[in-house]
């Protein structure tokens, strides 16, 4: 069924996922679950793997020779389960159940806005002309 | 946290990681790139299964391994945002806000039904 696969790309998934793993992990660890409180660790995961994989992937694909792991490694796998789009709609629900709309609105909005600031960004940093280069 | 744990974190994250990948290659080879639902289906049905995790009432390392390793790497954050951002830049203005609208109302959703139906296991 999936052919048009090779063996060493899905390694690389695999061993980014794995490290964006454990460091979500970790930083959970050190944070704090947070809900219905706002939720730290999660927010903070998810803005700066937006602001990562929006650098990785201009950078990957616009400024440097194509290599075939490079992107699956930093971008689908590292970025990709660094953040967690499945958490944040569980917190959501959370802060709904203890009546917390005010939260509820603002955390679901705010990690919108400054998960696409996050691209935006890093995207415009990679683009920028270099002077001297 | 010990080494066998931190193990099985890594190990769930990589799965959680290559069944996003695979699910997501599979459905844009049929539907095409033009509107990511890879990545939507990918998100909707990995808030559904945690939804089941959380009302299932799994706890401690057994929600760790299952939960926030796996679920929490099989669905992504910053690749919806980085969609979001591409579809814009195409001035596809309506469908990037309708990739944050539906994930997000669907998603809830999937994620309230889960939760429901895990309460009955």
């Amino acid at each position: 069924m999936w052919t048009f696969t090779d063996r060493r790309e899905l390694a690389a998934i695999f061993a980014g996922g794995a490290a964006g793993s454990m460091l979500r992990v970790g930083v959970v660890e050190v944070l704090g679950g947070g809900s219905p409180a706002w939720p730290w660790a999660t927010f903070l995961v998810n803005v700066a793997g937006a602001f990562a994989l929006g650098y990785f992937a201009t950078r990957l694909q616009e400024r440097l020779p194509l290599s075939t792991y490079r992107r699956p490694l930093l971008g689908t796998g590292l970025c990709g389960a660094l953040t967690t789009f499945s958490t944040v709609q569980v917190e959501l629900l959370k802060m709904f159940d203890a009546g917390r709309y005010g939260l509820a609105a603002t955390y679901g909005i705010g990690s919108v806005l400054a998960g696409f600031a996050g691209v935006y960004v890093s995207t415009t940093l990679v683009r920028r002309p270099r002077v001297g280069t | 946290m010990n080494p066998l744990l931190w193990l099985g974190i890594a190990a769930l994250g990589g799965v959680g990681a290559l069944g996003r990948f695979l699910l997501d290659v599979t459905v844009a080879s049929r539907a095409g790139r033009d509107f990511p639902l890879g990545t939507l289906a990918v998100n909707v049905s990995g808030a559904f299964v945690l939804g089941i995790l959380l009302g299932a009432s799994l706890e401690g390392d057994a929600f760790l391994l299952a939960g926030t390793a796996t679920i929490g790497s099989y669905t992504t954050f910053s690749t919806w945002m980085l969609e979001t951002h591409r579809l814009g830049e195409d001035s596809e203005w309506g469908l990037a806000l309708a990739n944050v609208l539906v994930s997000v109302a669907v998603g809830l959703a999937a994620a309230a039904l889960g939760r429901a139906l895990g309460g009955l296991l």
